[in-house]
């Protein structure tokens, strides 16, 4: 559904990403892991169309969409979870959801979208008119995941959705994530929770300074000893 | 919201009744104020709902002015004719420096200094423009002052005064309207976060560019009014970087991002400005800057007090009154 092709991306002289290619198959869970600074989010950036890549091809169902500003991607299916929910904290729940559904594809069904999100996150259908900046961290990351499905998306890809969280939060983010892939959507995830990211999805790559270092199944990458060691402390 | 009904309809009635009730001197202070209230309103939309900073904005009132008082001296069409075409220079003039910024990713404090940037440029290139008076100025022919001809724009005090007001209630109600649009929420979540706007797909670009188009374009209507109200333009004067400052006093002590505030702030900002005047002058102190004095304390003061503006501290104990 997703190929990304021998992707570069450079901040002025810094090279975030180095010759990065991936596949993300539809309707699975393709995990990306790696240490702080390893290029996770530039990549997801850089798919999303939030930067530009200096090199490389991405395509998203037969199409090539590199370099495509984000509100074109995002109208084509592509949605994203960004890192540290990036709320609009003086607009309400409610106003912040509808924003989601900025892009032309989400317009028409943006009431009926709404009714689903808050019957997904009925929490939220409570706190409609309170701003987003007064709720809890797992109450804010639920407005982002509703947010993000506003907008009608295909793939989500997800940045580190349960950083900063307490870890009964934690586990209802993840079963929200297993929910939405169940529902058939394809997600990217990116998590610094790599146990837990690898036990879900279905597929991972290892991504160290910039590139692939790594690939297989999660339940291979689990096994690795080289991932035992670097990620799960053995 | 009841607050601001009932202050929004207080404020109405009063100002319909104002030219009955006020001295000729009260009615030029509210004429003044209103300008500033609708200039203040037109700022507003680029910086307190988009988050574009601005502090060059005399600019568009000077190019507004310009348009419409030159195509009134030199071929006698009124400001009817004169305001679509001020409002086609300063949307063109704001559409160029929003290009220049935001495609190059010039932000905050650098855009601002940019906007500063053209409207010096453009304050000296009037003083050059020969045709239209240089530095010389440019001066309207005064007319009947007791007549109303609304066609030409030319009468007394209370015709000009019902124009800016009429002005100045239409651009708070577009204003109220807007930040209910689609286009104001995006405004406002690029205000808030604009990587987040990007990321849930809002054209940032072009919408951040809408808002200074628009708000150019409504500010250079301000200009026409000054043009035909004032009837002398100086480039020195009109296109000063302390207007530019000035203009954007109301909205920031009124509350920036609100609907009154920029009206709220300009109704307690130039009367007093006048009252300090009075004072001063009745103290026998013949110091010219000392308005500018008062307006940099009260500004300091409500900044440190206040740092949402007036008027949604306001609106806030209000609420906390009901509550009780």
């Amino acid at each position: 559904m997703l190929e990304v092709e021998a992707l570069s991306l450079f901040y002025g002289d810094m090279q975030a990403l180095d010759q990065v290619s991936l596949t993300v198959p539809e309707r699975q869970i393709t995990a990306i892991v790696g240490a702080n600074g390893a290029g996770k989010t530039s990549l997801i950036r850089a798919i999303a169309g939030i930067h530009r890549p200096s090199s490389g091809r991405v395509r998203y169902a037969g199409q090539d969409i590199t370099g495509w500003p984000s509100h074109r991607t995002v109208n084509l299916g592509i949605g994203q979870v960004a890192e540290g929910r990036q709320l609009f904290p003086t607009l309400t729940v409610r106003e912040n959801l509808e924003l989601g559904a900025a892009v032309p594809r989400a317009r028409q069904a943006a009431r009926r979208t709404l009714d689903d999100v808050l019957a997904l996150f009925p929490r939220l259908a409570e706190r409609q008119t309170q701003l987003a900046g007064t709720l809890s961290g797992g109450e804010q990351q639920m407005v982002a995941i509703g947010r993000c499905l506003m907008g009608q998306p295909d793939l989500i890809m997800f940045d580190e959705p349960s950083l900063g969280l307490a870890p009964a939060v934690v586990q209802d983010v993840f079963r929200i994530i297993r929910d939405l892939a169940a529902r058939g959507l394809t997600l990217v995830l990116v998590e610094q929770n790599v146990r837990a990211s690898l036990t879900l999805a279905h597929q991972a790559y290892v991504l160290e300074t910039g590139r692939i270092v790594l690939h297989g199944t999660g339940a291979d990458l689990l096994a690795d000893d080289g991932v035992r060691r670097a990620y799960l402390g053995g | 919201m009841i607050a601001a009904r009932a202050m929004g309809g207080a404020l109405l009635l009063a100002g319909l009744a104002a030219p009955w009730l006020a001295s000729e001197y009260v009615l030029s202070v509210l004429i003044v104020s209103l300008w500033f209230a609708y200039v203040g309103q037109a700022w507003n939309i680029m910086m307190g709902f988009a988050g574009q900073l601005s502090l060059g904005h005399a600019m568009y009132v000077g190019l507004g002015a310009y348009a419409a008082a030159g195509l009134f001296v030199f071929t006698g069409i009124g400001p009817w004719l004169g305001a679509p075409l001020a409002v086609i220079v300063a949307v063109i003039a704001g559409a160029g420096i929003g290009w220049l910024g935001f495609r190059f990713q010039v932000k905050g404090v650098y855009f601002a200094l940019l906007t500063i940037a053209f409207a010096e440029f453009t304050r000296i290139l009037f003083d050059h423009i020969t045709v239209l008076g240089g530095s010389g100025g440019l001066f309207l022919p005064v007319g009947q002052r007791s007549g109303v001809d609304l066609i030409n724009l030319r009468g007394g005090p209370v015709m000009f005064y019902y124009v800016i007001f009429v002005m100045t209630v239409a651009i708070t109600a577009l204003s109220w309207a807007l930040l209910r649009t689609r286009l104001g929420y995006q405004w406002q979540a690029i205000r808030e976060d604009a990587e987040a706007a990007e990321a849930v797909g809002v054209p940032v670009f072009r919408t951040k560019l809408l808002a200074v188009m628009l708000s150019a374009g409504l500010t250079a209507l301000g200009g026409v009014f000054f043009a035909f109200y004032y009837n002398t333009l100086f480039p020195e004067q009109i296109f000063a970087k302390s207007r530019s400052i000035e203009m954007i006093l109301a909205p920031i002590i009124g509350g920036m991002g609100t609907v009154l505030g920029p009206l709220v702030g300009a109704l307690l900002l130039t009367p007093l400005g006048e009252l300090t005047m009075a004072v001063i002058a009745g103290l026998g102190v013949t110091n010219a800057g000392v308005r500018q004095v008062v307006f940099g304390v009260l500004l300091i003061l409500v900044l440190w007090f206040l740092p949402q503006g007036v008027w949604p501290w306001l609106t806030q104990r209000w609420a906390k009154g009901r509550r009780q």
